[in-house]
């Protein structure tokens, strides 16, 4: 039984006139620990499968398990990454993480345990020293930072991201990259990331799920990227493995599931 | 717009004493700066009033004037000038206790109507059956004029003063509710999506997402609001009677004091425009630059 799976998953939309399928049959198996990205063109209905991962959307047919239960609604143990940060412009740094934490450990932890866990997860994140600043006064990457830090310290079962770092300049996004993997190797959390990167799928990844085209999206490929860890990015540009795996990926989008507005 | 302290350490003792003669030699290093800066913002609406006051002048001195010129107008009303607080009983009073008592007014309206206004808009912001239901209705209401309420209050309360505060009430509520509303409407998805995650409870929600999320709209609302209360009030006052700026000015017609409804005038107009302030350094205040732009 795997730590998450997902059960011949289908969403269908309605419209006024007709229905509209997104995505047919996702059948997909995650261990815990493991870093899977999904990768697909603009459209094909990736972030709909991490929105019903993540409970934001019912999925019409087939269904989710996550460590044995059936996921239905939205919940800290499915903590989401937001690809504009989804910081609240009132709250500072601190505040922003700390009300995660008081709403989901309010009665495991106590209130010192509480702000030493929102400090601790800020560090984790190297935002330490902007506690106090408010999201308006920090930087896009800074924010993403806390984003990932309010995530990580709902200590979530499976973190979900949704295309995190796309809306950042490279140098930003390569900090943040390098962040996550460091991240990852010292909790091993369980991370489904949205991407568009080719280059960012494969050095995150342990997996990387392909997607077809839009409507009836569904699975066209899996790819397992096994590159031994810790990852450098400046080793791997050479690695024969990191351009065999780069090239299997530009070739599954390019080639074989051609976007048609690409063309 | 968060006012930030002057947070520069004094040393104690008679350390003190050369850093403050550094703080003062500091300080009047700037004062051409700051006098520039002072001059920048008071001097052209003074050259603009100055002008404006000599047309008048000019307009009003010149022969078959109906109405006084400014020097007549102070000198006929000196007294009321100088003595803003005196009480003759009945309805010959200071200026003052005329102006409070329609603020009084206002007051108490005014607070209805934000109470009322907000729950409304949070109602019909929320719930998108509610807005369906209730939004036409409101628009029709709104655009019913302060004053044509007035018969009907006068004929429900049977008294002055409740009618007054029901006409101030029911001229600021729709700003209120409408401005709230679209706040609540305009919340980005993604806050409510990061409310799912974490599972706020709906009281939760609503103070700790909804509220500051809308905080700016409802200020807008406010604003107009109290604006229109005071411009509703004279209006319900002239007409109702008793204490009040309004009557005021309506028993100085009655008594052909033309000095007197001017005087009123200035006065109405600088009460309207701080409360106007009052509300925007409250919202500024409340939201200050967080506020969701």
């Amino acid at each position: 039984m795997a730590y998450l799976s997902l059960e011949n998953v289908g969403m269908e939309f309605k419209t006024s006139k007709a229905r509209f399928t997104a995505l047919q049959d996702v059948n997909l198996k995650i261990e815990r620990g493991e870093f899977l990205s999904i990768i697909g063109h603009s459209g094909c209905g990736k972030s709909t499968v991490l929105n019903i991962v993540g409970g934001l959307l019912t999925c019409t047919s087939g269904g989710v398990l996550l460590d044995g239960q059936e996921v239905n609604d939205p919940g800290p143990d499915r903590a989401i990454v937001f690809q504009n940060h989804s910081l609240l412009p009132w709250l500072t740094v601190y505040d922003n993480v700390r009300l995660a934490v008081d709403k989901v450990f309010g009665r495991a932890k106590t209130k010192q345990e509480r702000h030493d866990w929102t400090l601790h997860n800020l560090s984790l994140v190297h935002m330490d020293h902007a506690i106090r600043k408010f999201p308006e006064e920090i930087s896009g990457g800074m924010k993403q930072r806390v984003g990932i830090a309010r995530a990580l310290a709902m200590e979530p079962k499976v973190l979900l991201m949704d295309e995190p770092f796309g809306a950042l300049d490279a140098l930003t996004r390569a900090h943040l990259q390098d962040s996550l993997m460091e991240i990852h190797t010292t909790l091993g959390n369980t991370v489904i990331m949205i991407t568009h990167d080719v280059d960012e799928a494969v050095l995150l990844s342990d997996r990387i799920v392909m997607m077809t085209n839009g409507p009836a999206a569904t699975i066209g490929e899996i790819l397992s990227v096994p590159l031994p860890r810790p990852r450098r990015r400046l080793e791997l540009t050479e690695d024969p493995t990191y351009t065999h795996c780069r090239g299997e990926v530009i070739r599954f989008l390019y080639e074989r599931h051609r976007h048609a507005d690409a063309a | 717009m968060t006012v930030t302290a002057n947070t520069e350490d004094r040393p104690a003792g008679t350390a003190a004493v050369p850093a403050i003669g550094r703080l003062l030699s500091g300080f009047v290093a700037t004062l051409p700066e700051r006098g520039r800066a002072l001059a920048h913002t008071t001097v052209p609406p003074l050259v603009a009033l100055a002008l404006l006051v000599g047309v008048w002048q000019f307009l009003c001195t010149l022969p078959g004037a109906a109405l006084p010129p400014p020097t007549k107008v102070v000198a006929d009303t000196w007294e009321l000038i100088a003595n803003p607080f005196f009480d003759h009983g009945g309805t010959d009073k200071g200026l003052f206790w005329h102006l409070a008592a329609s603020l009084q007014r206002v007051a108490v309206g005014f607070a209805l109507a934000a109470v009322g206004g907000v729950l409304l808009g949070v109602l019909i912001g929320q719930s998108s059956l509610a807005y369906r239901g209730l939004d036409p209705i409101f628009q029709v209401l709104r655009t019913v004029p302060p004053l044509a309420w007035l018969p009907i209050s006068l004929a429900a309360f049977r008294n002055a003063d409740p009618s007054a505060i029901f006409v101030i009430f029911i001229t600021a509520v729709w700003p209120i509710i409408l401005n709230t509303a679209v706040g609540i409407r305009q919340i980005p998805q993604d806050y409510r999506n990061v409310a799912r995650v974490i599972r706020l409870s709906g009281p939760e929600y609503f103070f700790k997402i909804m509220l500051p999320a809308t905080v700016p709209y409802m200020f807008t609302g406010l604003r107009i609001g109290i604006g229109l209360s005071w411009l509703a009030i004279i209006a319900a006052e002239m007409l109702i009677g008793g204490v009040g700026i309004g009557f005021f000015i309506w028993d100085a017609w009655n008594s052909s004091l033309m000095s007197e409804i001017i005087l009123a005038l200035v006065y109405v107009g600088v009460v309207g425009f701080i409360l106007d302030r009052l509300i925007g350094l409250i919202a500024a205040r409340v939201s200050g630059p967080r506020g969701r732009a």
